[in-house]
């Protein structure tokens, strides 16, 4: 057999790559991974689907009738935004606790006895989570037309993006949660008692002018606000609305009396995603 | 490279809490040998390995497998280390060629050299059929055999295999050990295992026992089962009553009746029996020489059985042991 020849030849000091193209290649295959697995779950990524379809179509259409938007806004076109966010959240964040799967199943270990950083392999995680969340979107975002949310590719594309950020921030957050919470039955309720605050805290649901005080504080100390709010901003900027109807429903975000540029509230989601990553490299200790 | 310790281990101490599991070993494994970590669940066998595979720190004491340290060199060992752990750790939702691809890529192989190794290791582990199938479906035999394929993938120096038959059946056992004795007939390699199954010791060139976080001895197979001593030899005569009498007069050997079969200990055994029938006087029927097994040396060395050992870590120990096979 030539097989033992090779081996000789493909002796680890020659074979072996280093340096920041392997730990990419690493971050890629787990990516992957994530993509291969991702066409396994149909179903899961139907069922995902149920939810936002009711919150937009009968929450949407039955609140339609009660809330006041002051004529030629639906609410449901407000929503809408809310909604794509909420989808993207849950699917995130379940996409980033499968984390705990891959320890239960061993593949974790396979994954952290390589030659690659820590860093390399959950950044793949969340680079993976993040897309297949957002992929999930997709059926979802091709329904704008249908609440009143104009297909222009430039909108389309700046709704993706954004959703891609909450992804990322919602799958580092999944992450964060499996490197200390080791079992299914737990980290699945740990899961949904972070998001579900997030989620409402981040007016998703409901237009952030008006609260009282301390409503308003939670909503803005919540790094998901900084995603939410974008993407309504960019849907209302394809309508047109009397002003009044923008000021209640698309309020500008102010930290103390300053008007936060759409910009850098994109940039505060960044950065916390940014440190959601590395709190969830640094929590997996290697002896994991 | 020659006359290097693949593994080499001096006072390694592992301490969770209070818990000492691992209470400074010392052990050296020379290249291209095959070395079998012997103890029944529980021993500090997995502990200790695992800080051979750089996944779990040292508390005390030191060890370098292939020639680097596996607390300061980590990346280093990684890189000529392959490593089948004992619970299964493919992915069942990718294909054979996926599992091997994904590790591939993790140990940063050059792409061809990647495309070679997988058709090889497939070949190796007999799946190359079964390449493009998800390892769901495959059996338990297969799904280890993958495993082992993919630990040699990036060509290590030194493969570790943690209980690579824990689980299975006693046929797809038989066939994974000829399997490992194939591949270390044909490659050069360090073969690093553990096992709790006396039988599967024997498979190895050297053995340590270990018991309760300590290495009791060290040796050749042979030699360990030279230690305990005496082979029985059991005849079945046409007179049992003579038999005994004469062993006693014409050999110094006190013989005893047990099973029907005139039975005595006696080093060397096999070179007894020629003796014996020249000897004894008497018609010989039948003749049976055991050599004592591995068990008859844990239990020399440790006082009990591994089954004992095993019973003793009671309910704790088989959950363990369950968890690790889910």
């Amino acid at each position: 057999m030539n097989a033992i020849q090779t081996l000789r030849d493909a002796r680890p000091d020659r074979v072996v790559a280093g340096g920041l193209g392997h730990e990419l290649r690493a971050t890629a295959m787990v990516w992957r991974r994530e993509m291969i697995r991702f066409r396994h779950d149909r179903t899961r990524m139907v069922a995902m689907l149920l939810q936002p379809l009711l919150f937009l179509f009968v929450m949407g259409t039955g609140l339609a009738g009660v809330v006041d938007t002051g004529g030629g806004l639906d609410f449901r076109t407000f929503l809408f935004p809310g909604v794509l966010a909420m989808s993207v959240l849950f699917s995130a964040a379940f996409a980033g606790i499968s984390l705990v799967w891959d320890r239960e199943f061993g593949f974790l270990r396979e994954m952290l006895v390589a030659p690659v950083s820590k860093s390399a392999i959950i950044l793949g995680k969340c680079l993976g989570g993040a897309t297949t969340a957002t992929l999930q979107t997709l059926v979802l975002l091709a329904l704008a037309g249908v609440v009143g949310v104009p297909y222009d590719p430039l909108l389309l594309l700046t709704l993706l993006a954004l959703l891609f950020v909450g992804a990322l921030m919602l799958t580092a957050l999944g992450v964060l949660i499996s490197a200390r919470i080791k079992q299914m039955q737990a980290a699945m309720p740990a899961t949904q008692l972070i998001i579900t605050p997030m989620m409402f805290l981040s007016g998703a649901l409901f237009p952030m002018a008006g609260l009282p005080d301390w409503l308003a504080v939670l909503t803005k100390i919540n790094p998901l606000t900084y995603v939410v709010q974008p993407m309504r901003s960019a849907v209302f900027a394809h309508l047109e609305l009397p002003p009044a109807a923008r000021a209640a429903f698309d309020p500008a975000i102010t930290w103390g009396g300053w008007v936060v540029p759409g910009g850098v509230q994109v940039l505060v989601a960044l950065a916390c995603t940014g440190l959601i990553v590395a709190a969830g490299v640094a929590l997996f200790n290697r002896t994991d | 490279m020659t006359g290097r310790h693949a593994v080499h281990v001096r006072g390694l101490e592992k301490a969770y809490g209070d818990v000492r599991a691992v209470k400074g070993i010392d052990l050296d494994v020379a290249e291209g040998e095959m070395f079998g970590f012997l103890g029944p669940n529980g021993a500090g066998k997995t502990t200790a390995i695992k800080i051979l595979c750089t996944i779990a720190d040292a508390t005390a004491g030191s060890a370098t497998v292939a020639g680097h340290d596996v607390q300061t060199q980590r990346a280093d060992v990684r890189r000529r280390i392959g490593v089948v752990f004992q619970e299964p750790t493919v992915d069942t939702y990718l294909t054979a060629e996926q599992n091997l691809r994904f590790h591939g890529e993790l140990y940063g192989m050059p792409r061809r050299l990647l495309a070679e190794r997988i058709d090889e290791v497939l070949e190796m582990v007999g799946l190359a059929d079964r390449r493009h199938t998800e390892v769901l479906k495959f059996s338990g035999g297969m799904k280890r055999r993958l495993e082992i394929g993919r630990g040699l993938l990036h060509a290590p120096e030194v493969l570790f295999l943690d209980e690579p038959t824990i689980g299975l059946d006693p046929q797809t056992r038989a066939s994974i050990w000829t399997y490992i004795a194939e591949l270390r007939r044909r490659q050069d390699i360090t073969i690093f295992v553990t096992t709790h199954y006396m039988d599967e010791a024997e498979h190895c060139d050297r053995i340590a026992i270990m018991n309760d976080g300590e290495i009791v001895v060290a040796d050749t197979p042979e030699a360990l089962k030279n230690r305990v001593g005496a082979d029985r030899v059991s005849i079945r005569t046409s007179d049992d009553a003579v038999a005994i009498e004469r062993l006693r007069e014409r050999f110094g050997l006190d013989a005893a009746v047990h099973d029907g079969m005139v039975t005595v200990k006696v080093p060397g055994g096999a070179q007894f029996v020629p003796r014996l029938f020249a000897e004894l006087g008497l018609a010989i029927e039948t003749v049976t020489v055991t050599r004592p097994s591995l068990d008859d040396v844990f239990m020399a060395y440790t006082g009990r059985t591994i089954a004992d050992t095993e019973q003793a870590g009671g309910a704790s120990a088989m959950l363990r042991a369950m968890a690790a096979r889910r």
